[in-house]
């Protein structure tokens, strides 16, 4: 049960391509994409993060509950994050307060 | 009462157990896989509560979206870039420690345990390096913050021909900081409210990256332990489980700062 060991050269594949799309998030924030330079910067460490989670973090190589358990969280979090921001962007009880105005 | 006794009798015989097995599991790969559930659980209980924190940022950033742009571009950015590249090269040597662990390699497993040690206490100084400079500049919230123009202008020209001779590092946040005094564009927030939104930015920011900071305090910290159990030789290819525990809170903390990164220091560059 010693578990799957990966070859070094995956793990030096992961680490190149996570500083190639760190540096890919840096320039894409000084060029003008208006609206979408967020949705980039997001979009770049959500893949970054799963590189990280999935092989590093021997993610791919677990067991399914595992596997349920990690989706769980992100299940959450998206629940934490999504409908918050549905009610304070759309809802006019959640207006912005705007201060000395 | 009489399977306690089966039980005892079971452990009478020849085949040897891993020392390592705990008398409530049956085998390694059973323990291992419980372990590996529950240091989950903990990330899962982690990732909320940072999420909570980014909650937060969102709504402040969606509020007040021209105060984190100024306040975001007061930030060295080469700082930043370098403690990510240095917090992805430590998930690269703890990943190859946990290898080493697995392949039995009981030096190179300590040798890359404390490589990533080491690693992590260099974003932890560049880190101090960057808290220092908004103390400097009165961007901690609170009685003493000041934001921008008002207090930029004695300091910059106090220190505008110094500044140009010293080194690299030491300059770019006084450039940049020079460069947030001037709006980049039509804000639509005047300069009082500047002064009470990008608290909530620089709140935001202490929040989160001290909280971030502590987590890798603790991981130091729980890395010493396992590298003091590595050297003593505690691990082998059948039982590893906790330098692959201490991988995974490290490899967490890691993707919490890859968040971060983009958040805190790219708001909005392109203007």
């Amino acid at each position: 049960m010693s578990g799957h060991v990966s070859p070094v050269s995956l793990y030096l594949t992961i680490f190149i391509a996570l500083m190639v799309l760190t540096a890919v998030t840096v320039f894409a924030a000084f060029v003008d994409l208006g609206q979408f330079n967020f949705l980039v910067a997001m979009i770049i460490a959500a893949f970054k993060a799963s590189l990280v989670i999935w092989y590093f973090m021997h993610v791919k190589y677990a067991s399914k509950l595992t596997k349920l358990t990690v989706a769980t969280g992100l299940f959450f979090l998206t629940i934490l994050l999504g409908l918050l921001l549905i009610d304070y962007v759309s809802k006019a009880f959640t207006a912005m307060p705007m201060p000395l105005s | 009462m009489s399977n306690a006794v089966a039980h005892a009798d079971d452990h009478g015989h020849a085949h040897a157990h891993h020392p390592a097995l705990q008398h409530h599991f049956d085998t390694m790969a059973q323990q291992k896989e419980a372990v590996v559930v529950g240091m989950w659980v903990f990330l899962v209980t982690e990732i909320l509560f940072f999420g909570g924190l980014f909650a937060a940022y969102m709504i402040y950033r969606v509020w007040y979206f021209d105060a984190f742009a100024e306040a975001s571009r007061s930030l060295d950015i080469s700082w930043g870039a370098l403690n990510t590249a240095v917090l992805i090269f430590s998930s690269l040597t703890m990943a190859m420690g946990v290898r080493s662990a697995q392949t039995n390699q009981r030096k190179a497993t300590v040798n890359w345990l404390i490589l990533t040690m080491i690693l992590g206490a260099v974003f932890l100084g560049v880190k101090v390096i960057e808290y220092a400079d908004k103390f400097e500049h009165h961007h901690v919230p609170g009685y003493n913050f000041q934001w921008a123009a008002a207090h930029e202008a004695p300091s910059t020209s106090l220190g505008a021909g110094e500044h140009a001779a010293a080194a690299a590092p030491s300059t770019a946040p006084v450039a940049s900081e020079a460069a947030a005094a001037e709006p980049h564009r039509e804000l639509a927030l005047n300069a009082d409210q500047l002064q009470l939104t990008t608290q909530l930015y620089f709140s935001l920011y202490f929040t989160m990256t001290g909280l971030h900071a502590l987590h890798m305090i603790v991981g130091i910290g729980i890395m010493l332990v396992i590298t003091r159990m590595a050297y003593k030789g505690r691990f082998d290819e059948q039982y590893y489980t906790p330098v692959e525990m201490a991988g995974l809170y490290w490899h967490f903390v890691d993707i919490v700062w890859i968040f971060l990164f983009p958040l805190l220091y790219l708001v909005e560059r392109h203007v």
